[in-house]
């Protein structure tokens, strides 16, 4: 990236040579090429290699589902060994759910919640780098275990004591467990750092009750994750420390409680799973106004009640627990507190709908997505009503009606809430429009086959085909034509056609990389304050740091209240105040120059990590390398200094950003 | 924005300010990662306080606390966050020398600590205390010992920042690194008041 | 109090520093007595008092979050509300109180 820029001038950045930071080792200055990637610190860069991170583990991850509903299509299936069954489920959600779907909210929270408040970066451009490479080393780790001796297999809630090294010998769970435990680090750290920018860094004018909703949703879900992964990490670290160093926290023959790593594990896990929805309900909270042009409807209750879910979300956990034999009291709460949990969610489906009630809608791509998510999002949290009900969960729990449950919520929510913000922020991030014909395939076939995969698991799971079980035989698929046999074969069938949805997807973005069409700079006629700047945005950003008036400040600057007509006036279009803003430029912006730190600290995390399978001087490394990275961090000023800056301009307009980060 | 904002608390928030709350992001992170620490902590006690009294073979812990010895290292932690303000409150008046001189104290009275700690592990794996011994040593070694390790890491971050301040490299603003620091330190010294009344004085 | 203008913006002076760790001290002191002198049904409750007592002292006085702006306070005691209701609620579970 170039560490300097000068909006409105066209002379290229100029670096001096940069300051020795620590011993031999430079600042790195480079502009182009892979190492503009590797060492960046811009949050743009990092969101998109976020989403690229997460994309492969999302493929990664629905090949892992394909071959498990391959290997269940039929009777006797032959895909996959016993053993390989439950590594490939295990590895299915765990990769979903931690290498996907957090990252890929990641991206999105990365990329457009500082151009969402008006901001230039986040607060720590290093601490949101070695976010990412956390994550990626985590991802690595986690999914070597495949070439090292067979991967983890306990499910992805793990459970001890059958997680333990005398049911779980192989390494697979030793590599979960630090797998986890590295990219839960780079959540903890990214989740600091976005707080810290919602509060510090909003444009002048954006209180709270002004921010978009998408950077609300990604406020509580950063909210969410800094107090529930510690818990995780205090179940993981127990669990490695039996593991690897003889503990006994989960030993039964010594007088461990199975139930203390359920409880750990669900304190964490259900506040995770509105970690999981949230940003996109986020996102199509910012879809829905605009393809119906008109506000939100609610902007108070949409936010209050993702804040209360939040809240409330802390709550509830021992819901996945109602099988477990907690005794009828804390069953009945529990019971009735995630009954409770449902209203501020049906609260949201309200609002959408009203958003759209009367709205001039408009069926892009992204928009079909959107409601796609509030009707499917629906079904899957009727079903979850239903698992609330402690008698009629315990008929269910375990069965393939949970499947559909979490699936209708995960799939039909999270991702399709995922994609509507790939549609409608394409044009933002890369400066090309998503092709909307392939668009309307790639979400037909999606919404197609997800039902076909899903919605026949509630019928199979009622009919009590339990989950995780690895082949069944003919005789158990019963007889007549709607059996237990053909609704396998139709999930089968369906997941194959929502493989292909995704395919075109796929498809889109390589037929719009080579020849899409520019995309204007407000395509949609938007709302918030990200299209107001260039597609792509400049390295920082905004020209000038918006002043903030209203909610939906871009639309304001565009309309104008008509109080005879009751209508909006249009007195401005998008390319005209994105002109005015280049026009007023600041001058000489700081932006938080590259560093190596971040990617040498993580890879330092990951052989640290490894040292505790493989043995003490691989630790040794590890820590070396930590120490040195430390030091090398803590000694480089996160702005580079003055003289690497050519000239050194000291007007008092410059703007430097985060003095430590 | 380090060299204004440090304690501009009570003034209101308009935009003159570098950032939206007029507090620096730096502490902002300090006390959510605080926040987020009580949980890892609490984890960590309640699986002690479950576990504590299931002994199925080795000593039991009334059998091997040595409290008069604990309390005085209790003590001395205490103490060092009496010294850790001092320190604070030294390097906002801008006195370096005090500084250094109470950042010194503070880290030998948690090296202090430390080297108790050393000793009274040691002293229980010799009373047949193991970490696989019963479930009361695994919960008792990993609350402990994971306090220990926040007590080493802050002694180190004392000591290297002594030492980068010592050499005028420091990247910042020097009173508000001390100040950082001395929440992480108080922090740590907390869980201990906690962990020496649960784990030490109410017996199983 | 006799402190410099910057100090009293936080309300304390060094001297007041030392008064409070005075009172830790004493605290610590009783609490230790309890190993020595029974306090009958008292003992638990006041263990615990005073865990509690020295525990707000140190985060209210030595780190400030009583002079500081309400967001520390807010960050820092919405993770200790959390984990005392979580962490309590599971100890209920597996009856821990009861007994
Ligand atoms: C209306 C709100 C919801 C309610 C009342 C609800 C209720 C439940 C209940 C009671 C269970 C436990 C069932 C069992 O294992 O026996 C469950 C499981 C699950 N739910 Fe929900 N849920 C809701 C929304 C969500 C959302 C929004 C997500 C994620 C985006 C989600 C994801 C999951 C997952 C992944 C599981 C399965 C966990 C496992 O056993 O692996 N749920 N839900
Ligand atoms: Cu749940």
């Amino acid at each position: 990236m170039a560490i300097i820029e000068r909006p409105g001038t066209e002379t290229t950045p100029a670096v001096v040579t940069p300051q020795q930071t620590l011993g031999a080792v430079k600042r790195p200055v480079e502009t182009k090429g892979w190492r503009e990637w590797l060492f960046t610190v811009d949050h743009k860069k990092i969101g998109i290699m976020y989403g690229v991170v997460a994309m492969a583990f999302f493929i990664v991850g629905g090949v892992e589902a394909l071959l498990i509903r391959l290997q269940l299509a039929a009777p006797n299936g032959h895909i996959l060994s016993a053993d390989k069954y439950n590594q490939m489920f295990t590895m299915h959600a765990t990769t979903m759910i931690f290498l996907f779907a957090m990252p890929m909210a990641g991206a999105f929270a990365n990329y457009f919640l500082p151009l969402q408040i008006g901001a230039r970066d986040v607060a720590f451009p290093r601490i949101n780098a070695l976010s990412l490479w956390l994550l990626v080393v985590g991802g690595i780790v986690l999914n070597a275990s495949w070439f090292l001796g067979g991967a983890a297999d306990g499910g992805w809630f793990m459970y001890a004591p059958n997680s333990g090294p005398v049911f779980s010998p192989s390494h697979g769970v030793d590599f979960w467990v630090l797998g986890l435990q590295v990219a839960g680090i780079a959540s903890l750290l990214g989740s600091i750092n976005l707080i810290v920018t919602v509060l510090n860094m909003r444009a002048p004018g954006m209180s709270l009750m002004k921010m978009p909703v998408f950077t609300w949703m990604i406020l509580v879900v950063q909210f969410l994750l800094v107090f529930s992964l510690p818990v995780i990490t205090v179940a993981l670290v127990l669990l490695m420390l039996q593991r690897s160093y003889g503990a006994t926290f989960f030993d039964v023959s010594q007088g461990a409680d199975p139930l203390l790593w359920q409880h750990l594990f669900w304190i964490f896990g259900h506040p995770e799973v509105y970690v999981l929805i949230l940003p996109s309900f986020g996102i199509i909270s910012e879809v829905l106004p605009t393809f119906s042009r008109k506000p939100l409807f609610g902007y108070p209750f949409v936010v209050f009640s993702g804040a209360s879910i939040g809240l409330v979300g802390f709550g509830v956990w021992a819901h996945h627990m109602f099988a477990s034999g907690l005794g009828p009291v804390s069953v009945a709460v529990f019971s009735i507190a995630t009954m409770a949990i449902a209203i501020p969610t049906g609260v949201k489906i309200f609002n959408w709908l009203l958003t759209m009630w009367g709205g001039k809608l408009w069926y892009t791509t992204a928009m079909k997505f959107a409601i796609g998510l509030v009707i499917l999002f629906t079904i899957g949290g009727l079903s979850g009503v239903t698992h609330s009900v402690a008698p009629s969960d315990t008929q269910q729990t375990d069965t393939y009606y949970i499947v559909a449950h979490f699936h209708y919520v995960l799939f039909g929510g999270m991702v399709f809430g995922l994609f509507s913000g790939f549609y409608y922020w394409w044009p933002k991030v890369f400066g090309k429009m998503l092709n909307e014909k392939l668009g309307s395939w790639n979400f037909w076939l999606m919404v197609i086959g997800m039902n076909m995969t899903f919605g026949p698991m509630h019928i199979l799971g009622l009919q009590g085909q339990p989950r995780r079980m690895y082949i069944w035989t003919k005789a158990r698929g019963g007889e007549g034509l709607f059996n237990f046999g053909f609704w396998n074969m139709v999930a089968s069938i369906g997941s194959f056609i929502l493989a292909i949805g995704v395919l075109f997807f796929l498809i889109n973005v390589v037929k719009t990389a080579r020849s899409g069409k520019t995309a204007p700079l407000d395509p949609w006629d938007a709302r918030t304050l990200e299209w107001l700047t260039t597609s792509p945005p400049k390295p920082h950003n905004f020209d000038r740091i918006p002043v903030v008036h209203h909610l939906d400040e871009f639309f304001h600057r565009k309309y104008e209240e008509d109080s005879a007509a009751n209508t909006m006036r249009k007195i401005a279009d998008g390319e005209e105040l994105v002109r005015a803003e280049e026009a007023a430029a600041d001058a000489n912006i700081h932006l938080p120059a590259p560093s190596y730190w971040p990617i040498v600290l993580a890879t330092g995390v990951g052989i640290l990590g490894l040292g505790i399978i493989y043995g003490v001087p691989i630790m040794v490394v590890g820590f070396a390398v930590v120490l040195f990275a430390s030091f090398g961090w803590v000694l480089e000023p996160s702005v580079a200094e003055d003289i690497d800056f050519a000239p050194a301009s000291n007007d008092g307009n410059t703007k430097e950003i985060a003095p430590l980060g | 924005m380090a060299e204004t904002a440090t304690h501009t608390a009570d003034h209101s928030t308009e935009h003159g300010h570098e950032t939206s709350t007029g507090l620096t992001n730096n502490k902002l992170a300090m006390w959510l990662f605080l926040g987020s620490e009580c949980l890892l902590f609490g984890g960590l006690i309640s699986t002690y306080m479950l576990y504590r009294g299931r002994v199925s073979s080795g000593p039991h812990p009334s059998r091997i606390f040595d409290i008069p010895f604990t309390s005085v290292s209790s003590f001395v932690l205490l103490m060092s966050s009496l010294t850790m303000v001092l320190a604070v409150s030294s390097a906002q008046r801008g006195d370096d020398r005090r500084t250094n001189l109470w950042l010194t104290v503070t880290a030998l009275l948690g090296a202090t600590f430390i080297g108790g700690q050393v000793y009274e592990f040691t002293t229980f794996i010799r009373e047949g205390l193991g970490f696989s011994t019963s479930l009361f040593g695994s919960s008792f070694y990993t609350l402990t010992g994971f306090h220990g390790v926040h007590v080493s890491v802050g002694v180190i971050m004392l000591l290297s920042t002594m030492g980068i301040i010592r050499k005028g490299k420091i990247t910042g603003n020097k009173a508000e690194v001390v100040e950082l620091i001395g929440l992480y330190w108080h922090f740590v010294d907390i869980v201990w008041i906690i962990i020496f009344t649960l784990v030490y004085l109410i017996p199983s | 109090m006799n402190a410099t203008a910057e100090h009293q913006e936080h309300g304390m002076s060094d001297a007041s520093y030392i008064k409070i760790a005075i009172i830790l001290a004493a605290i610590t002191g009783l609490e230790v007595s309890t190993y020595y002198v029974d306090f009958g049904p008292l003992f638990m409750p006041a263990l615990l008092t005073m865990m509690i007592v020295k525990f707000v002292m140190v985060v209210s006085y030595f780190m400030h979050l009583k002079f500081d702006s309400k967001i520390f306070s807010f960050l820092f005691y919405t993770g200790l509300g959390l984990a005392l209701f979580v962490y309590c609620t599971a100890l209920a579970t597996f009856k821990f109180f009861v007994s």
